[in-house]
């Protein structure tokens, strides 16, 4: 396969290979949860679900103060390398071309100097991330290999994207081909990893939330 | 209280729901849970963090209600669920957990972590895998009505001091009655003032209310050991003998797990919604004070704060009331860091002071309590749970810290206008 047949198959089989997965996948996911369904409490409430699961889908995001001061670490590195991959991914202008070629819709892009920075640390962020990993005691022994595999498959796409733009490696046709790959096997994992909580999060917010303020309490 | 793996196993798909599956989903392996619980910041081991110990009821959902848990199922390759594993989980799921419920209220993605220790207990439990403690404790309460073995004479005979005491009449299975107490076996045995004060409260106030010679005792054990066919079984005591004195309102007493087991799982557990209201006595106090029906005199000067119990304020919702109440009397009260819904936990809740395998445990978690009030350093502690307080009496003697233990009741009584 030369490298533009190589560009090519993952620009329009493996793409949508990957897309089909990644969607029935994250579909199926979601389904299986809700079909589950949920006992209605019968319990006198003391407050509303629904405002209750909203009010925690948002209010979540923000740590208390005793908690920012026990996990700041946590808090803070998970913070920086979810903004930096929203930034990385949201606003390069590539990428929104691209959304624009599938869907229509379009917004501004941001200077590709911001996406550069976003990008890089975001990588960095990811490595001293792992670094935290292996070396804290409850974080070494809760992880497991899906944990190190999520991570490997998050940081590939922002190494590859950065050394593609960069026209650092191997020449741009292979290096934009072997980032598109590394998306796609992203997408691929995804529906059955722990990035599923991308999806799930606001559902478990939203109950916990829900089951809080039933008592009466902002959780 | 027949055991089998296989019972576990059905136990633990019975809990499986959609909250479940969603919060089990979203866990991203981050370990802010293990900060946020006392017994892995004062007595260490990572297992101990509070999602570990859902870990039972986690390889149930994933190998039963998730795709690839079902494909490896196929293929046999998931990990085992047998007594070996359960053995492995039950001093986590029981001794290093009080359901306190930090953990819900810190986890960034949202998972209610307690909810889920709670239910993993109900597979323990099943499978044969609780302590002896709780098991000794659930046996009596089913066999006689009371954890700790307190019978109606008992009850009868501190009603009879009381009475003697105060002057005052104790309604004993009054029909028609407003208010239906529930009283906590460790008050019947321990802190009988706790019965003068209401006597002498609702005497003040002119509130009719009786105690019931068929169900007294508001402890369930089989919440505390998740089992929910014998929590059902005490709460419809307490249900049959509301509905047969037709009162309209039902009292927790001073007890964390009591007022969760009959307010909120209560009519879930029967599977009925109730007839009457259920509210804890800080709540009806409260609402006595609102409607001027309380009168307070005098202040107390000494610098008074105020424990929150778990059940009671975080997972319960009754948080300001006690504050209002204690505004009343108290001239220098002052809170503890984290007080109100974060508020640490004693450390002998969910069933931890009665299994006494965990003893040690419980006075070295402890330590958390300690800091908080080394930071304010206060004259008397106030908490309105009969377990919180003998069990912070027991830290604080621990720990060689002079403070004594008030409740809040008690210390209203105390207050009345004559």
């Amino acid at each position: 396969m030369s490298e533009i047949e190589f560009l090519s198959w993952v620009r329009g089989p493996g793409f949508e290979i990957a897309t089909i997965i990644f969607v029935a996948g994250v579909v199926i996911r979601v389904s299986e949860i809700f079909l589950l369904g949920r006992k209605k409490n019968l319990a006198e409430a003391k407050g509303s679900e629904m405002k209750g699961g909203l009010h925690t889908i948002l209010s979540r995001s923000i740590p208390d103060k005793s908690t920012l001061q026990r996990s700041t670490f946590k808090i803070v590195s998970g913070y920086i390398f979810h903004i930096g991959l929203f930034i990385t991914i949201c606003f390069f202008a590539p990428h929104i071309l691209l959304v624009k070629e599938l869907t229509g819709i379009s917004w501004p892009s941001l200077p590709t100097a911001i996406i550069d920075a976003s990008a890089v640390v975001s990588i960095i962020t990811l490595v001293v991330v792992l670094i935290h990993r292996l070396r804290n005691t409850v974080l070494k022994f809760l992880s497991t290999s899906g944990d190190y595999l999520v991570w490997l498959l998050t940081i590939l796409p922002l190494i590859t994207g950065y050394m593609a733009f960069h026209r650092i490696g191997m020449s741009a046709p292979s290096m934009l081909a072997i980032h598109i790959l590394s998306i796609e096997l992203l997408l691929v994992a995804f529906p059955f990893t722990k990035l599923m909580h991308a999806f799930t999060l606001p559902i478990a917010r939203w109950y916990n939330g829900a089951i809080s303020a039933y008592r009466g309490v902002e959780s | 209280m027949s055991a089998s793996l296989e019972k576990g196993i059905n136990a633990l798909k019975k809990e499986v729901d959609s909250t479940v599956a969603a919060f089990f989903s979203s866990c991203v392996n981050c370990g802010m849970c293990a900060d946020a619980c006392l017994f892995y910041t004062e007595a260490g081991c990572p297992a101990r963090t509070p999602i570990n110990k859902t870990e039972p009821l986690r390889r149930i959902w994933k190998q039963e209600y998730t795709l690839l848990g079902r494909i490896g199922k196929l293929l046999g390759l998931n990990k085992p669920i047998d007594h070996d594993f359960l053995q492995r989980w039950e001093k986590l799921v029981y001794d290093s957990c009080t359901l306190c419920g930090r953990c819900s209220m810190v986890c960034p993605v949202g998972i209610d972590i307690t909810a889920m220790i709670r239910k993993t207990r109900e597979g323990m439990a099943a499978a044969g895998h609780a302590p002896e403690g709780l098991i000794g404790a659930t046996k009596r309460a089913v066999e006689t009505g009371s954890p700790m073995g307190v019978k109606l004479p008992a009850l009868l005979a501190v009603i009879a001091h009381v009475e003697k005491d105060t002057g005052l009449k104790v309604p004993v299975d009054v029909e028609g009655a407003e208010y239906m107490l529930l009283l906590s076996s460790m008050e019947i045995m321990n802190f009988p003032e706790f019965i003068e004060a209401i006597a002498k409260i609702f005497d003040k106030a002119g509130a009719s209310w009786t105690i019931s010679t068929e169900a007294f005792e508001a402890t369930n054990s089989g919440i505390q050991i998740g089992v929910s066919d014998i929590a059902a079984a005490l709460v419809q005591r307490i249900v049959d003998a509301a509905e047969k004195l037709k009162v309209k309102t039902v009292i927790s007493p001073e007890c964390g797990h009591a007022y969760m087991a009959i307010r909120w799982d209560g009519p879930n557990l029967i599977g009925k919604s109730f007839n009457f209201k259920v509210r804890h006595i800080l709540e009806v106090l409260d609402e006595l004070r609102k409607d001027g029906r309380l009168k307070i005199t005098g202040k107390e000067t000494q610098k008074l704060t105020y424990h929150d119990p778990c059940q009671i304020s975080r997972r319960g919702g009754v948080i300001d009331q006690p504050r209002n109440l204690i505004n009343t009397f108290a001239d220098n009260f002052i809170e503890m860091p984290d007080a109100g819904k974060m508020n640490w936990c004693c450390g002998a809740g969910g069933g931890v002071s009665t299994n006494e395998r965990a003893d040690e445990l419980r006075l070295k978690v402890f330590q958390r309590k300690k800091d908080q009030l080394d930071k304010i350093k206060p004259d008397a502690i106030i908490s309105a749970c009969s377990n919180c307080r003998i069990h912070l009496e027991d830290g604080l003697e621990e720990y060689n810290m002079d403070i004594p233990l008030m409740s809040l009741t008690e210390t209203l009584a105390e207050h009345l206008e004559e």
